[in-house]
């Protein structure tokens, strides 16, 4: 594997390879301080990012490499016109790994076919975003130990929420996982999620539209942001957005040790009153992020730290 | 009705009955000088009834175009009047500007000279990707 476009390339056994170092880097951070000293990692960001590029410049700066990059499309030569394939054939001259956000789908998967060197997708419009999935898979695996044998309930906008898809589509691949789909009726996930990945394999799941009635049979609870970006018609972005506030009350009759998680960032979907929560998990996701990031850049410039 | 035998050219058996006239216009088979003949509605023992395409004239086809319209086709070259070349066709795994990606938010709206190009997902349910965003297929057929 050169690059990683889609969650879907890795084998479960190579997610529980990137799992291992990132809890090992977690472990022994000092151990990885210098393994990509004089390595360059490109930013490519064609679009705002808060989380995600900082993410992966902390990731870099973590193992001794260096970072270059823009982190909108005017700063780049996109402005001018400039292709998707020219831009990553240039930035492969100066950099040893490239990450790269794009709000076109599939926009990474095309630098990846010209750059001569590894492409990461950090997120291209609705469609993947690999290393939040990553970062999912790590934070439930720290917090519950396992990645099978749980009840997983993702909320929200589950239509144009691609990290939904995403961690289902990794998640079904484990044993013994069913899922509880909450949305509004306008929100749910798209069919080919059923009718592609749950259905041929035979998972459980139910769409349902009550929060509250589907907490109590919770392992996971991943929270989603109904996004304003996604929408053309303001009117039913403003009719959606407010759908489902997760608040402590509601989460009385919640599993005692729940793992709430929000790919973030949050508009009101959760309450801040949540944050001091135990169960709280969604900055711990963060965190993750960047310990999943440095793992999988290792694994990409096939770095070995003995 | 009879239609005199080709010497060399192109018999396009099997088609589906009524995906004839479809295949003729994406291939351009009207702009050809050659003769070329359009059976439509032919009794057939294993289709019932069955479109039939000869074209007095070897061109050069495109399989997956074809196969991904009508995979049931039978392509037959003939050469000196016997058959030199049979080829029964299946749904391509790709076909390459066959097919365009309708999503307004895929690379292929703007990237210049990026080919539109669809894997095959689902060989029962004859369902199309697209390659760069997965949105499936509408299945409108474009003439090269």
């Amino acid at each position: 594997m050169n690059s990683l476009i889609d969650i879907m390339q890795l084998t479960t056994e190579e997610i529980d390879s990137l799992i291992d170092t990132a809890n090992d880097i977690i472990a022994k951070p000092e151990k990885y301080a210098q393994a990509c000293r004089g390595k360059k990692l490109a930013t490519l960001f064609f679009e705002p990012s808060t989380r995600t590029r900082l993410s992966f410049e902390a990731a870099m700066y973590e193992l001794g490499g260096n970072v270059l990059g823009f982190s909108e499309a005017q700063s780049s030569s996109a402005s001018k016109g400039e292709s998707v394939s020219d831009t990553a054939r240039t930035v492969s001259c100066y950099a040893d790994i490239i990450a790269m956000r794009h709000p076109k789908e599939g926009a990474p998967l095309v630098a990846s076919m010209r750059a001569t060197v590894p492409v990461i997708n950090a997120g291209d419009g609705g469609h993947n975003h690999p290393t939040q999935t990553l970062a999912d898979l790590l934070t439930i695996q720290r917090e519950k130990g396992r990645l099978s044998g749980m009840t997983v309930g993702l909320c929200g906008d589950l239509k144009f929420g691609r990290t939904v898809h995403s961690l289902i589509a990794a998640m079904s691949r484990y044993q013994d996982v069913r899922f509880v789909l909450i949305s509004p009726e306008e929100l749910t996930v798209p069919d080919y999620v059923k009718t592609e990945i749950l259905e041929p394999k035979g998972i459980d799941y139910q769409e349902v539209r009550d929060l509250e009635a589907a907490l109590p049979e919770l392992d996971i609870l991943y929270m989603t942001r109904v996004q304003r970006e996604r929408f053309f018609n303001e009117a039913d972005y403003v009719r959606l957005k407010d759908t489902y506030i997760l608040t402590p009350d509601k989460l009385d009759g919640a599993k005692q040790d729940l793992c709430i998680m929000h790919p973030l960032p949050r508009v009101n979907e959760i309450s801040v009153a949540v944050d001091d929560d135990p169960r709280a998990c969604y900055f711990k996701q963060v965190l993750n992020g960047k310990y999943i990031r440095m793992s999988l850049i290792l694994k990409l410039l096939e770095v070995h730290v003995s | 009705m009879i239609i005199g035998q080709i010497r060399d050219g192109i018999v396009l058996d099997h088609i589906t009955a009524g995906k004839g006239m479809q295949i003729y216009n994406v291939l351009g088979l009207g702009e050809l000088e050659c003769s070329v003949a359009m059976i439509k509605n032919a009794d057939s023992s294993k289709m019932g009834k069955k479109d039939i395409i000869k074209v007095g004239e070897i061109i050069d086809l495109d399989f997956d175009l074809l196969g991904y319209i009508d995979p049931g086709i039978t392509v037959n070259v003939i050469r000196d009047g016997k058959r030199f070349k049979r080829e029964k066709l299946q749904l391509p795994e790709t076909v390459m500007d066959v097919i365009h990606c309708k999503n307004p938010r895929c690379i292929t709206s703007t990237e210049q000279g990026l080919r539109h190009q669809f894997k095959l997902c689902d060989r029962e349910r004859r369902i199309y990707r697209c390659l760069y965003c997965e949105s499936l297929a509408d299945g409108k057929v474009y003439a090269k």
